[in-house]
C-alpha cells in the first residue's frame, strides 16, 4: 500500500488524467476523525465488468505496458481501507467518467499519515494535458473549520503553463499559504 | 507566511517575468520528467518532485521544464526521473530519493556530470563510469 493517504489520492488522480478526462473535481475533507476524498471525472469510464476487474490486482487493460500482469492503484486503496476500517464507494459509466468516494478513518492506528497536502495539491494540478482540475480543501476540528478552493484554470491564467521551476514554485507557495492559514485561522 | 490572493500571486509572477526576460536563454531548456505512476508514487516520486522543485529554485535556475509522466516501464528502480539538458545525454535516473534528486540538481543540470551509479537508461554503457 502507499506510504502516505495523499500519495494514494495522488494515484487516483492520475487514473482519471490518464482516462482523458476534461474535468476533475477532488475534494479533500479533513476532520480530526475522517479524511473523505471525492474524485469525480468525466474520462472514459468503465463498464461494469471492467470497474470489477480494476480492483483486482491483477488485472491491468494491458494498453500501456503490453507485458504487465498487475494494476495496483485501486487494489492499493482498498487494501489500505480494508485493513483501517474505512469505507470507499465507486461508480463508473463506459463514456461518462468515474466518481470515487473516499473515507479514510483517522481514529486507525493502522492508517498511514495524511501526508503532504500542499505537495499533493500543486502537483495533481501540473500533468500534462489541457484537462481541467477543481480542488476544495477543507479542514475542521472542535474549534472551527475552514476551507479553500484551487482551480486549474484559475492558475494557468495568473502563471502561464504550469510546468516551468519559476510558475511551479509560485503555485507551491500559493498552496502552502492557503494550507498554513487553514490552520491557524483559529487556534 | 500570510494568506496569498490571487492578485498577491499575479504580482509576484509578473515580477518573475520581469527578471527572466532580462536573460538570455533561449534553447538552453532543461526537461526534467518524472514517472508519476502507481510504482513511482509508492516509491516516492512525489517526494522526488518536490526535491528537485525546491533545488532548482534554489540554484536559481529557472530555464527548467518539470513534467509528469506516467509509469516510464521502469518500476524495479522507481522513482525514476528522465532529464534532458543541452549538452548532455539524455538520461534516466532510477531509484531517485531526496539526495540522489539534489545530487541531480547540481551535478547533472548545474555541472553537467553525470549521477553515474543511477543511471539506469539511455547514455551507451560505454560512457558511465563505473
Amino acid at each position: 500500500m502507499h506510504f502516505s493517504l495523499s500519495d494514494c489520492v495522488l494515484d487516483l488522480v492520475q487514473n482519471s488524467i490518464e482516462a482523458d478526462a476534461g474535468k476533475v473535481l477532488l475534494s479533500l475533507n479533513q476532520t480530526t476523525e475522517s479524511f473523505k476524498v471525492g474524485i469525480k471525472d468525466d474520462g472514459c469510464g468503465m463498464s461494469e465488468a471492467e470497474l470489477k476487474m480494476a480492483t483486482d490486482p491483477f488485472y491491468t487493460d494491458g494498453k500501456k505496458h503490453i507485458h504487465r500482469k498487475v494494476g495496483l492503484g485501486l487494489p492499493f486503496l482498498i487494501q489500505t481501507l480494508s485493513m483501517t476500517d474505512g469505507n470507499f464507494d465507486i461508480s463508473s459509466e463506459k463514456g461518462k467518467g468515474t466518481s470515487i468516494d473516499i473515507e479514510f478513518n483517522l481514529k486507525n492506528i493502522d492508517t498511514p499519515p495524511v501526508g503532504d497536502i500542499i505537495s499533493l495539491l500543486y502537483q495533481v494540478m501540473c500533468f500534462e494535458g489541457s484537462y481541467g482540475m477543481s480542488a476544495e480543501r477543507s479542514y475542521a476540528d472542535d474549534k472551527g473549520s475552514d476551507s479553500y478552493t484551487v482551480n486549474r484554470k484559475e492558475m494557468q491564467d495568473i502563471l502561464g503553463d504550469l510546468n516551468s521551476v519559476s510558475s511551479l514554485s509560485l503555485l507551491r507557495d500559493f498552496i502552502t499559504s492557503q494550507e498554513e492559514e487553514l490552520k491557524t485561522d483559529w487556534s | 507566511m500570510s494568506k496569498m490572493t490571487l492578485e498577491d500571486l499575479r504580482k509576484l509572477r509578473e515580477a518573475k517575468k520581469l527578471e527572466a526576460s532580462q536573460r538570455d536563454t533561449e534553447g538552453k531548456e532543461t526537461l526534467v520528467i518524472v514517472g508519476m505512476g502507481t510504482c513511482g508514487i509508492a516509491a516516492g516520486a512525489k517526494e522526488a518532485l518536490d526535491v528537485m522543485l525546491e533545488e532548482l529554485k534554489k540554484v536559481g535556475n529557472d530555464n527548467v521544464i518539470i513534467r509528469q509522466a506516467g509509469c516510464m516501464g521502469l518500476c524495479h528502480v522507481e522513482p525514476t526521473i528522465e532529464v534532458r539538458t543541452p549538452g548532455m545525454p539524455d538520461t534516466i535516473y532510477g531509484k531517485v530519493d531526496a539526495k540522489v534528486a539534489k545530487e541531480i540538481v547540481h551535478q547533472h543540470i548545474v555541472d553537467g556530470q553525470l549521477v553515474n551509479e543511477h543511471v539506469y537508461d539511455k547514455p551507451a554503457a560505454d560512457i558511465i563510469k563505473q
